[in-house]
């Protein structure tokens, strides 16, 4: 299980290493990271610090998804959450105090965690299918956003809250270390306890979880609740880098991205098994994708369009139909005159041992069933 | 709950009666709908005064065109268990390829078809990749909606007007109606379009397939379905009328420009739901989208006709009524709801 899981990430480890060269041959310069008034600068320290907002939505998506859901609203939650922080600070009497900053992440958390629950509460209490339950606030929620903002581009001024985006701890951003932080608390909470076990239970067979004395409302509506929480971290993020929120824009498809991150890391939309470490690689992925088009100068009215080229290479890869097809050329070449033995025997001598018929000329008619 | 004393014909008579009620259940999300339109459209005339008129009622239809043309698309889908989030992108991609070729020169009688293609390709290759390599319908359509956009882009990444004379014939062609009121070509050619597809849905072998894959893929397949042509039939659908829905667009806003219908798959996606149809397929009706475009259609009109409600309560609204809707759904049918 241990090498299924390693596997399944070897696709997204060569695409984003595939990448990174890429980007090496366009432009040498790429690797190179410089320290530059306390804090590192260079392309890669880039993705990782502009890609901070996504890899957060993401882990948080990757719980939803592993539980059969999927969360459509974080973009609204990123908005709402921008929104709010701003708005409390530019109408604080003090707008550049630490305390004002403090109170203004405090309620932008708060409430983005409420917004979670609220998607938690549908799912798993009213038992709505998730893709709806969540369309209900990624439409509504940008206009609670544009409602908190008074329908303008709500700017602020207070350093301690820039900070968040352009300050840095040992000269590592702090963006950096807030998306390393979530990642390994998710990590220790979900891995190094059964949690993990759990939510893979509930979401590879919603039933037999259930028959297995797992509560699966109270673990659903917590995932729930963490993807808002990780939505509301992320928008505070983005708005802090701006200095302002935009309720129209902010965090605008960034769900999309998310999910495809989450993909793209190897969790499957149909829930059960998921990998931390396949979505923080699916996350920075995507990032180098948005970075790969400006530093390679891809001009940017074909920049969508290399995206989706990418994505559906990535699905693709993950298709064991495809990958099939791809190698069949040379694989028939090779065993042409061999008798057509299966690819992989190893798994099914207990089986033959089983049937008492089953002898082994009966093996290559036996063929392995891919759903 | 008849009593086995019961006479046998009293008995048969209440089967029959039940069987009947059983019948309508289905059709109750539908009549809901409808019966919040009606509530929506009355409680708009109720306090605006030119509200309650023909002319407003049929502009619902003229300034929806495009959406009731995409959301037929999308129920296709839908019914069959998928999701097609492409909508919105191959929508602004046909509006491109017409403003394009017809600036380029060509004739408008093969500009229109080429758009219709082009849509419905992109459709079909989104099909074969989700039927024939398993790619989850959610991710290949997004994949699709990246790439329909990016390839506006690569068209031009101006807006481009029209003004060939057929294409403002078509889009200034009224038909007039009785009582001095008139539809656009546009309005009557959604009409039409989810007339055909209700009739396809129902009285088709492939229609029915449709309600079969989405009701259970596994089920169909034993039953010897074509599941595969119809999940790559129903993409190729939904590609198609988005790229009507683009052509309905032209004449509804005659540019061509890569940032129209940004988040219209949504929309589509909503009034499908708002509709009575379930997202997880196998149940829903045409008719059910059509009125939930019309739903949100009202909305927007009442907040025109408010003026001072500021755009943002649309969507704060049309998120109250999905909630709303989909309660309504999991009252009305906790078994099919699953």
């Amino acid at each position: 299980m241990r090498a299924a899981q390693l596997r399944r990430l070897v696709w997204p480890l060569l695409v984003l290493a595939g990448l990174l060269v890429a980007n090496l041959v366009a432009t040498p310069g790429f690797f190179e990271v410089r320290i530059q008034g306390g804090r590192l600068y260079g392309s890669l320290i880039d993705i990782l610090h502009f890609g901070a907002p996504l890899l957060l939505i993401s882990l948080g998506m990757t719980l939803v998804i592993a539980l059969r859901g999927i969360d459509l609203s974080v973009g609204a939650v990123v908005a709402v959450s921008g929104a709010l922080a701003c708005t409390i600070i530019a109408s604080s009497a003090d707008p550049g105090s630490v305390q004002t900053a403090a109170i203004a992440v405090a309620v932008a958390l708060g409430a983005s965690a409420l917004l979670g629950l609220w998607n938690g509460f549908l799912v798993a209490v009213l038992q709505i299918q998730p893709i709806v339950a969540t369309l209900i606030l990624m439409v509504a929620g940008r206009g609670v956003a544009q409602l908190i903002t008074g329908g303008q581009i709500t700017t602020v001024n207070s350093e301690p809250y820039r900070q968040i985006a352009a300050g840095s701890l040992a000269t590592v951003p702090v963006t950096v270390l807030l998306a390393a932080a979530t990642v390994l608390l998710m990590w220790l909470l979900v891995r190094r306890t059964a949690l993990g076990l759990l939510i893979e239970a509930i979401g590879g067979n919603a039933e037999a979880g259930r028959l297995a004395g797992i509560r699966a409302t109270g673990l659903t509506v917590a995932a729930y609740t963490f993807c808002g929480l990780c939505a509301g971290l992320a928008g505070i993020i983005i708005s802090a880098n701006t200095g302002s929120a935009d309720g129209n824009n902010a965090g605008l498809w960034i769900e999309l991205d998310a999910i495809l991150a989450v993909v793209i890391g190897g969790t499957l939309l149909t829930g059960g098994r998921f990998s931390i470490v396949g979505t923080v690689l699916g996350a920075l992925i995507v990032q180098t994708l948005s970075t790969t088009v400006y530093t390679m100068g891809v001009p940017p009215e074909s920049a969508q369009v290399f995206k989706a080229l990418v994505v559906f290479l990535v699905c693709l890869l993950q298709s064991p139909r495809f990958r099939a097809q791809l190698v069949a050329p040379f694989r028939r070449g090779k065993t042409s005159h061999e008798p057509p033995a299966p690819s992989e025997p190893p798994p099914q001598d207990e089986e033959s041992d089983v049937s008492p018929t089953g002898t082994s000329a009966g093996a290559p008619d036996r063929r392995e069933v891919q759903r | 709950m008849t009593l086995p004393s019961a006479p046998p014909a009293l008995s048969a008579a209440a089967s029959r009666t039940r069987k009947l009620l059983e019948g309508q259940r289905r059709f109750i999300p539908v009549t809901m709908a409808g019966l919040v339109l009606v509530l929506v459209f009355a409680a708009g005339s109720l306090r605006y005064t030119g509200f309650l008129e023909p002319q407003v009622a049929l502009n619902l239809l003229v300034n929806n065109s495009f959406l009731i043309v995409l959301a037929v698309g999308v129920t296709f889908v839908i019914l069959a268990g998928g999701i097609d989030l492409s909508t919105g992108s191959v929508l602004a991609l046909s509006t491109m390829i017409c403003a394009w070729l017809l600036r380029e020169g060509w004739p408008p009688l093969l500009v229109i078809p080429a758009a219709l293609a082009a849509g419905a390709v992109i459709g079909l290759a989104q099909g074969c990749i989700i039927h024939f390599y398993g790619v989850q319908p959610f991710i290949a359509t997004l994949g699709g909606m990246f790439f329909a956009r990016g390839l506006c882009y690569l068209i031009s990444t101006e807006s481009i007007p029209i003004t060939d004379p057929l294409f403002t014939a078509l889009a200034q062609a009224r038909i007039p109606l009785p009582g001095g009121t008139s539809l656009t070509l546009g309005a009557l050619l959604a009409l039409v379009v989810a007339g055909v597809a209700a009739y396809v849905l129902h009285r088709t072998r492939f229609g029915r397939s449709v309600y079969a894959v989405g009701g259970s893929e596994s089920s169909a397949m034993l039953m010897g379905l074509a599941v595969g042509r119809v999940k790559v039939g129903v993409y190729t659908i939904s590609g198609f009328c988005a790229a009507l829905g683009g052509v309905l667009y032209t004449f509804y806003i005659a540019s061509g420009n890569s940032l129209h219908g940004l988040g219209m798959e949504l929309d589509a996606i909503a009034a499908v739901v708002i509709g009575g149809t379930l997202l997880t397929g196998g149940f829903g009706y045409v008719m059910g989208s059509v009125i939930g475009v019309l739903t949100l259609g009202t909305i927007q009109t009442i907040l025109v006709f408010e003026g001072t409600l500021s755009s943002w309560w649309t969507k704060i609204v049309a998120g109250a009524l999905l909630f709303a809707f989909i309660l309504l759904q999991r009252a009305l049918a906790p078994r099919a709801a699953k």
